[in-house]
């Protein structure tokens, strides 16, 4: 019989919520901003795989990290909001209600020792009939649930975005506020700001004022670029102004990451992305496009078989 | 019932599966389901209210027309009027509506059931069904139900869509044991509608504009009101009124009652008059 190494469990958590964190943070960002009538949800996303959806008339949910465990995820919640409106009523389905199954899920599989941890940080969002009613939930891998107030972003640089929104966010703005300040936010960087182009762009608010009952209602490309001015400030070397062109755009306005537009996991940073597009399996670091010399490659999860079975 | 409470998901919502809402729900609370009741023996026919007559027709040329749906207010149990201001036309989707005749309680299930069917495959896939897609799932649905059907307990529905592919509105029926079919110009179900498919057959024309058509429906169900017990026609003394939806282009929306008042006013005015309508030429 061999002896297993002793593992502190601190030093086993370090190492799970250290993994899980490093999966998060080499995506893009994703800000929710309160405004007057509503919570508007930007990320800077020029895929066709949504980070942020709807869940419930009031209920929309945002994501970063791995795509194939957030979209279990956000699956799972369109289920029980659903079983649950079906069963009880429209009205009984909450964001808080959702939000504690997401962070109770999520928290019993960081501690228990044989899964891997998700590699995803949620947010849960809920319009109020008055602005006082808005609910915000951000959901971490671990299982913990922040409340938000206001604003609150998750993935790539968090931080530096969070500083960026605490210091101009303003209570009850328009949505063309919000809308600016958000997409000034995920520009945002230690070094320099950007201008992020509406057709890189994933929009999506939830608006009191619908008189539907579903509140949630996507931004589209033109919609955004009449409230951010057109795309003329991005470098002038002719971006298709369409956004189904999103590959060609993509490489114009960011001429050093040679991303694959095929790549699930939108990860056009200097890492390579965590998985191969079609296959699903991991990539290994020397067969993808990193050329970043400070950020050593973190191991794919190879322990895992087939991540998308 | 296993509602999970606020706890861990199980596993059963987080594993890779159908889009289906009423798939979902029979691997997971099939007793949700309408139609997973075991009922004994004999017949139910006489336990519950039943809806009457629904009427639909199109209107317009392709490109710039729709459809209409109306249904009377009328819930009957035996020769007993159970309801007066019953809906029985629902919103199924943004595009779309259904009407149900048939056993009223069941069939308000159904429609639920199918309305989430609906939204959940719209927000799982991001992009919503065909419209012989969201078709062929009420026939699935109804065929589901086909052995409470024979103990009584019928739902036969009628679903009318905007279709963007051809821009046109299009008219489904059904039968109870699920049979989807097509129905061109205009079409009718429930106990007074071979009155109203008669009726409409002697006013229908191509070219109708929206409103025109709401008020030949109007006409119609006053028709089958007129021959039809179980049908309830315009109530002036308690203004209660058809439920008229009308699905175009831009989607589909419930007629405020203040003009199906309006027009059911000078329907019913136009009958003081006619008792039995407006007349159709002979030839031509």
């Amino acid at each position: 019989m061999t002896m297993p190494f002793y593992v502190s469990p601190e030093q086993l958590m370090k190492d799970r919520a250290d993994f899980a964190r490093k999966g998060i943070g080499r995506g893009r960002g994703v800000v929710a901003v309160q405004y007057g009538d509503g919570i508007v949800l930007v990320s800077e996303n020029p895929r066709s795989l949504h980070k942020i959806s709807e869940i419930y008339d009031r209920v929309a949910f945002a994501a970063v990290g791995r795509y194939n465990e957030f979209e279990n995820l956000r699956i799972a919640g369109v289920r029980l909001a659903d079983m649950r409106g079906y069963a009880y009523d429209r009205r009984d389905v909450t964001g808080r209600g959702l939000a504690n199954a997401y962070a109770q899920t999520l928290g019993t599989i960081f501690s228990s020792g044989g899964e891997k941890p998700y590699e995803v940080e949620i947010f849960v969002a809920e319009v109020g009939d008055v602005a006082g009613a808005d609910e915000l939930y951000r959901i971490t891998y671990d299982g913990q649930m922040v409340d938000e107030h206001g604003f609150a972003a998750m993935g790539g640089d968090a931080e530096s975005v969070s500083t960026y929104l605490r210091e101009h966010w303003t209570e009850a703005g328009s949505l063309a506020d919000a809308l600016r300040l958000a997409v000034a936010a995920l520009g945002h960087g230690p070094d320099g700001d950007r201008q992020i182009p509406a057709h890189d762009l994933e929009v999506a608010a939830l608006d009191r004022t619908r008189t539907q009952p579903r509140k949630f209602r996507r931004l589209t490309a033109r919609v955004l670029r009449d409230v951010l001015g057109p795309d003329a400030e991005s470098p002038p070397d002719g971006a298709p102004d369409d956004s189904s062109a999103a590959g060609g755009g993509e490489a114009s306005h960011q001429p050093q990451v040679p991303d694959d537009p095929a790549d699930p996991t939108d990860t056009a940073s200097s890492v390579p992305p965590l998985e191969d597009p079609v296959t699903g399996e991991p990539t290994s670091p020397d067969d993808s496009p990193d050329d970043s010399p400070d950020d050593s490659p973190v191991a794919p999860p190879l322990d895992r078989g087939d991540p998308t079975s | 019932m296993t509602l999970p409470d606020d706890a861990r998901l199980s596993a059963s919502y987080l594993a890779p599966g159908s889009s289906s809402f009423a798939d979902f729900l029979a691997a997971e609370a099939p007793d949700l389901l309408p139609a997973r009741r075991g009922l004994p023996p004999g017949s139910a026919a006489d336990l519950a209210p039943h809806g009457t007559t629904i009427v639909a027709a199109t209107f317009g040329q392709p490109g710039s027309g729709g459809v209409v749906m109306a249904g009377d207010r009328r819930a009957t149990m035996g020769n007993v009027i159970a309801q007066r201001d019953i809906q029985k036309v629902f919103p199924a989707d943004e595009y779309s509506c259904v009407g149900i005749a048939g056993t009223a309680g069941l069939a308000v299930e159904m429609v639920r059931l199918f309305q989430t069917e609906l939204e959940h495959y719209e927000k799982i896939e991001g992009t919503t069904l065909s419209i012989d897609g969201k078709a062929n799932r009420l026939s699935a649905l109804i065929r589901a139900n086909l052995g409470m059907a024979m103990q009584g307990l019928a739902v036969v529905p009628l679903f009318a869509g905007y279709d963007h592919d051809a821009d046109q509105g299009r008219i489904f029926s059904y039968d109870v044991t699920g049979g989807r079919y097509e129905e061109t110009a205009f079409h009718s179900v429930g106990s007074g509608s071979m009155f109203a498919r008669g009726s409409l057959k002697k006013l229908y024309r191509d070219n109708l504009s929206a409103d025109e058509c709401v008020t030949a429906v109007i006409q119609a169900l006053y028709d089958a009101a007129d021959d039809d017990s179980a049908t309830g026609g315009p109530d002036l003394a308690r203004r209660i009124f058809p439920v008229v939806h009308v699905i175009s282009d831009d989607g589909q929306r419930r007629m405020p009652d203040t003009d199906v008042a309006a027009i059911a006013d000078r329907v019913v005015a136009g009958r003081m008059q006619h008792p039995d309508g407006p007349t159709a030429s002979l030839e031509g």
